[in-house]
């Protein structure tokens, strides 16, 4: 109640450039798009296209959890180990042959997928909440802790699913498609839609963006700031089980390195996407597009032959920035 | 102590080894520590080292009634630096280390050595690597891994229009890039594009998927390494291409061994960069004690090209690797 007095004397004051904010990172995908068809026509086909944008999916997904826990003033670095992790768990799950009807085991390695994501989110949220361990810090355990397991797991080596007509039956979800789109894109969507509802629409949102801004404020207004970021955690972890579904039909297989600094690609996605790193502000489709640019900037670089190989790095992390740029100079106006 | 138990058990073998081929048996009474410390298991090749190195430890052990072997793996160079000395404490006549970074670990290799024992240095050499620092060292061939796979792509496809997937931007990624374009020198093998794929399936797997956008021909891939091949199969199969006619990678990974095994046209060889390595160096230290063969010195291992004639003898279908 006190805090729905607050919000409508905050609004006028950021309203104006809340509309340009939301709208700047599509300006800056649009550039990147003709910069794209400058650099090689056939960046522009429809093939090119929904390659980029399926496989930005893991990095998307990931970072729409990525923007609760930050609009909540929380950070996760965990996020690359545990995609590793979970997914190893999920394999060794299809691998046990729990159960014995094909599809049924499928559905049920899902479902073990998101719960496994939640428990380890949970536990990232325990400690960052009950623990009062700093988020940086408590993250950056849990990224060794699921980084080492993963490595236990797997001996070092791969764990790779074992039922080749399993696999078969899987591989859809990555490679498949309906109506055309390709299943990875509709679940980013999807996904975002509900992750935008629950953050724009439901009190759990308007706490969480409370807990963000100011988390005395909150405190004082009632909110339960300790429950409403452990949720965010959670979130974030349902999400990287998300991302694990569509992960583990691509290769059908994780090892030690997979994941590898996606912490930090998720991050960057939800930052360029407009969300601030300090929190109390959440852009859930500023998110998406940002994985959709950082996918991008990679996909031009490969494109383009003017590009040196020992060069890309640089060049994509000066397109980030001017495309940041971008976004700040809009802002302004 | 042990250097004169040492001489004893030797002459004893000299007399029994003519009349007993079971050198175990006849080597009761001789024992000699051997220490192994090697990088721990953190990708493919690493853990590929640690399976080799353990079972190689068990073989020897059986073989060699006094023999013991103790493997150690350490996460990095600063423990495994500690590894060493607390190897060093047990009492050695030799050590073989895979050292994780060479240079790091000279002056604790350096302890080992100058207390007697005897040192088998195995693939990554520190800047001074001669008899000073230790007796043997084994390594594979950087340079002839690329070469071999380019010499291959030149003979199999003289005309291939071939995409390359590298790995890091390390010194010895450098090697075998230059090693592929000696290999294929003189031939009409044209390199349409390099790009990093970081040894990592993932990248490999979106390098090559923008490859396919890039060039609508493309002949072979070579990827040299067998982890990123798996990425690069996956998206040539999504593509639907039919222009690739085969994919090289190299290491020599169980699952890349069993395709080349089992014909698989997509991957017709493979280029060795073998983790048993560290085996290789265990098995000559301990021929120094037991056998009495002379061994110290270099031993650079062939980037041996895997084919489905003699993939048999490089598959192992229970390592990790």
């Amino acid at each position: 109640m006190t805090l729905a007095a607050t919000e409508p004397a905050k609004a006028p004051k950021t309203s104006r450039d809340w509309d340009m904010a939301a709208i700047a990172p599509f300006i800056a995908l649009a550039l990147l798009l003709l910069l794209g068809y400058f650099a090689n026509p056939s960046f522009i086909s429809l093939a090119n296209l929904t390659n980029v944008i399926t496989r930005s999916a893991f990095i998307a997904i990931i970072a729409l959890g990525a923007t609760y826990v930050i609009s909540a003033g929380g950070l996760d670095l965990s996020v690359g180990s545990m995609v590793a992790f979970v997914a190893s768990l999920m394999i060794l799950f299809l691998n046990s042959g729990a159960v014995a009807d094909p599809v049924l085991l499928l559905v049920s390695a899902m479902l073990v997928a998101i719960l496994l994501g939640a428990a380890c989110g949970l536990f990232n949220g325990l400690i960052t909440t009950l623990g009062r361990i700093e988020p940086f810090i408590a993250t950056l355990g849990t990224m060794g802790i699921y980084r080492g397991l993963t490595t236990w797991l797997s001996q070092g080596g791969a764990i790779t699913l074992k039922d080749r007509e399993l696999q078969a039956l899987y591989r859809p979800v990555y490679f498949g498609s309906v109506a055309g789109i390709p299943i990875p894109i509709v679940i980013i969507f999807v996904t975002a839609a509900i992750a935008a509802f629950v953050l724009y629409r439901t009190r759990y949102g308007r706490h969480l963006i409370a807990v963000g801004s100011s988390e005395d404020v909150a405190r004082y207004s009632g909110i339960s700031v300790n429950r409403v970021r452990t949720i965010a955690y959670v979130v974030q972890g349902m999400c990287v089980g998300v991302a694990v579904i569509l992960y583990v039909p691509r290769l059908g297989s994780t090892s030690a390195t997979t994941g590898i600094l996606w912490e930090l690609q998720a991050i960057t996605a939800v930052v360029v996407g407009g969300t601030a790193l300090r929190g109390g502000v959440g852009r859930i489709w500023g998110t998406v597009c940002g994985a959709f640019i950082l996918e991008i900037v990679g996909n031009i670089m490969i494109l383009s032959n003017f590009v040196s190989e020992y060069l890309i790095g640089a060049i994509q992390g000066a397109i980030i920035i001017i495309a940041m740029l971008v976004q700040r100079s809009l802002m302004r106006k | 102590m042990k250097r004169r138990t040492f001489g004893l058990g030797a002459a004893g073998f000299v007399a029994a080894a003519a009349a007993s081929p079971s050198l175990g048996l006849a080597q009761e009474g001789k024992k000699v520590t051997i220490g192994v410390s090697i990088p721990a298991a953190d990708h493919g090749w690493t853990s590929g080292v640690v399976f080799h190195a353990e079972r190689v430890a068990k073989l020897l052990m059986a073989e060699h009634k006094g023999l013991n072997v103790i493997v150690k793996t350490s996460p990095d160079a600063a423990s495994q630096a500690n590894a060493v000395q607390d190897l060093a404490v047990q009492g050695l006549d030799a050590l073989v280390i895979l050292p994780s970074d060479p240079d790091p670990l000279v002056n604790a290799i350096q302890q080992v050595k100058d207390s007697g024992a005897f040192v088998a240095l195995v693939d990554r050499a520190p800047s001074v690597n001669d008899n000073t620092i230790r007796n043997l060292y084994v390594a594979g061939n950087n340079p002839a891994l690329g070469e071999v796979a380019g010499q291959y792509i030149a003979k199999t496809t003289p005309d291939a229009q071939v995409v390359i997937i590298r790995g890091l931007p390390i010194p010895i990624d450098q090697q075998r890039q230059d090693g592929f374009d000696k290999g294929i020198a003189g031939s009409k093998v044209k390199v349409l594009d390099r790009q990093y794929g970081n040894w990592n399936r993932d990248d490999a797997f979106r390098v090559m998927q923008d490859f396919l956008t890039k060039y609508p021909k493309i002949d072979v891939v070579w990827c040299q390494d067998d982890d990123m091949a798996v990425g690069v199969l996956e998206a040539i199969s999504q593509a639907k291409r039919t222009d690739i006619k085969y994919v090289v990678g190299g290491a020599g990974s169980k699952d890349m061994i069993k395709k080349v095994m089992d014909g698989d046209k997509m991957i017709p060889v493979d280029v060795l960069y073998p983790p048993a390595m560290v085996a290789t160096a265990m098995q000559l230290t301990a021929a120094s004690f037991y056998d009495q063969v002379p061994v110290s010195g270099t031993y650079i291992l062939d980037a041996t090209l895997v084919t489905k004639e003699n993939a048999k003898s490089f598959y192992f279908p229970d390592s990790p690797f």
